[in-house]
């Protein structure tokens, strides 16, 4: 079993390799087409703007290998803020065409709310969600964003949480899981989470 | 709903987190990561990093430091002092840091917090602001004057000036500390802390003069006019200093402003 991250210039893919040091899962920083094959799932994290984030993707030349692997064989898929962000056709941040994988939209919070939201927010699982498992529904997780992922097909939500509105801050679809907060620096309940995302590989 | 986040400051000197004693030199009060690791153990919320000597050394800031702490520490953490450039930032963030906290560099050079804004996203950059009361003048109309390198030098800008000019230009947080309170352990000042909450609408931290959980409390209560006010507060004279009366464990803290109705990340 080995996780690889995708490690491009806009991410912190060193943020999540520690932590997957942490919890003892195998992993390792993935910054060519031609590694994606040997990875038992791929963990796309992101901090930064939409735009930067595809452009880096593009530069890497990235995109269609993880296409392919992940769209098209089925290979377990774990995007992170923006790396969640990224998977809908477009984000309303400087109008960013995006991957397209997930059908939805990524739109900004309202404006009565500070932004960005920075800090500590409780996510409510949807029941049976695979990565939640261990938790008793009062956990809080930490996030840093301005705009959020808004499903077309509201099944595909795993989770959601309250930020000015009720927002899509996990989604799930096929062998592809992303979450809006930062599994890396959320503490115990973060690394619980990406321990149940290892033991599913 | 969003929590209100308790953070941890420190003062990082050769490695170790330091507290200036009046008329003596800063004791040691032990190896950063070990410090953060304790901290991140009794849950606090995040962790700034000062290196306090990098700017003086003319020195890049220690980078094995904030990679020592990314490696076992699971909550942001900001790091501020000897960044110049972008590369500078670049190299931080790659580190494991989320945000890079900017205070003189940026009044000299304001166009460094969009520059970071457009490379990183504005969720990196805080901008962190040393302020004085003064009397109230036409240049300074809040009562409240920035103040730069230590707070030694003095800029005749406005706090709530430059605090819109900061949101303007792309910072994502203004972290608001007051020369005034800091190392009294009195409380915050919540009369400017409050000016520039109502003046932007990115999150605002407020910093300086903690000394007990009621002085958190109080920055963190609901205004009447519901404005809302700071997201996060620093402590850290309460958490280390020997100067202070008592120091707190972050679950004593949190205990005492969940008791008071005050929204935070639970301590399971």
């Amino acid at each position: 079993m080995k996780i690889g991250v995708i490690d491009y210039k806009a991410g912190n893919a060193p943020s999540v390799l520690n932590a997957l040091a942490e919890i003892g899962a195998a992993a390792e920083a993935v910054t060519e087409e031609g590694q994606i094959g040997a990875m038992s799932g791929i963990i796309l994290p992101g901090v930064g703007s939409a735009r930067a984030t595809m452009d880096s993707l593009k530069e890497l030349g990235l995109i269609t290998g993880l296409d392919q692997w992940v769209n098209g064989s089925g290979l377990p898929f774990l995007g992170i803020c923006i790396g969640m962000q990224i998977l809908a056709c477009g984000s309303e941040e400087d109008n960013t065409p995006c991957l397209g994988w997930v059908p939805g939209k990524v739109l900004k919070f309202p404006d009565q709310v500070r932004i960005p939201q920075i800090g500590w927010n409780k996510v409510d699982f949807a029941e049976g969600e695979p990565l939640a498992q261990g938790f008793n529904g009062s956990e809080y997780f930490y996030f840093v964003n301005s705009y959020y992922f808004c499903p077309d097909n509201p099944a595909i939500t795993a989770a959601e949480t309250d930020y000015g509105i009720r927002f899509c801050s996990m989604l799930r679809s096929g062998s592809i899981a992303a979450t809006q907060f930062h599994l890396e620096k959320s503490g115990e309940a973060g690394l619980r989470m990406l321990k149940n995302f290892a033991a599913g590989l | 709903m969003l929590t209100k986040r308790l953070i941890a400051c420190f003062d990082v000197k050769d490695g170790k987190v330091t507290k200036a004693l009046k008329f003596q030199n800063n004791i040691d009060i032990g190896r950063a990561e070990d410090i953060a690791i304790k901290v991140y153990e009794d849950k606090i919320d995040e962790i700034i990093f000062y290196d306090i000597t990098a700017s003086s050394d003319k020195r890049k800031i220690d980078i094995d430091m904030v990679r020592r702490v990314a490696r076992h520490v699971f909550v942001p953490f900001t790091v501020g002092g000897g960044i110049k450039s972008l590369e500078d930032m670049y190299e931080v963030l790659k580190s494991g840091a989320e945000k890079i906290s900017v205070d003189s560099m940026a009044v000299r050079n304001p166009a460094i917090i969009t520059a970071a804004a457009k490379a990183f996203g504005s969720q990196c950059v805080v901008l962190s602001m040393q302020v004085k009361k003064v009397a109230v003048t036409e240049s300074i109309p809040s009562g409240y004057e920035i103040a730069i390198d230590g707070a030694r030098v003095f800029t005749g800008m406005d706090a709530v000036e430059w605090a819109r000019r900061g949101e303007a230009l792309g910072a994502g947080e203004i972290c608001v500390n007051s020369i005034d309170n800091d190392g009294t352990h009195k409380g915050y000042d919540t009369d400017i802390t409050f000016k520039i909450a109502r003046a932007v609408n990115v999150p605002i931290i407020a910093s300086g003069g903690a000394g007990k959980p009621e002085h958190v409390a109080e920055i963190f209560r609901d205004q009447p006019d519901g404005v809302s006010g700071p997201s996060a507060a620093i402590i850290s004279s309460m958490l280390y200093s020997p100067l202070i009366e008592r120091n707190y464990s972050v679950k004593e803290i949190k205990e005492e402003l969940l008791a008071r109705g005050i929204h935070m990340r639970p301590y399971v």
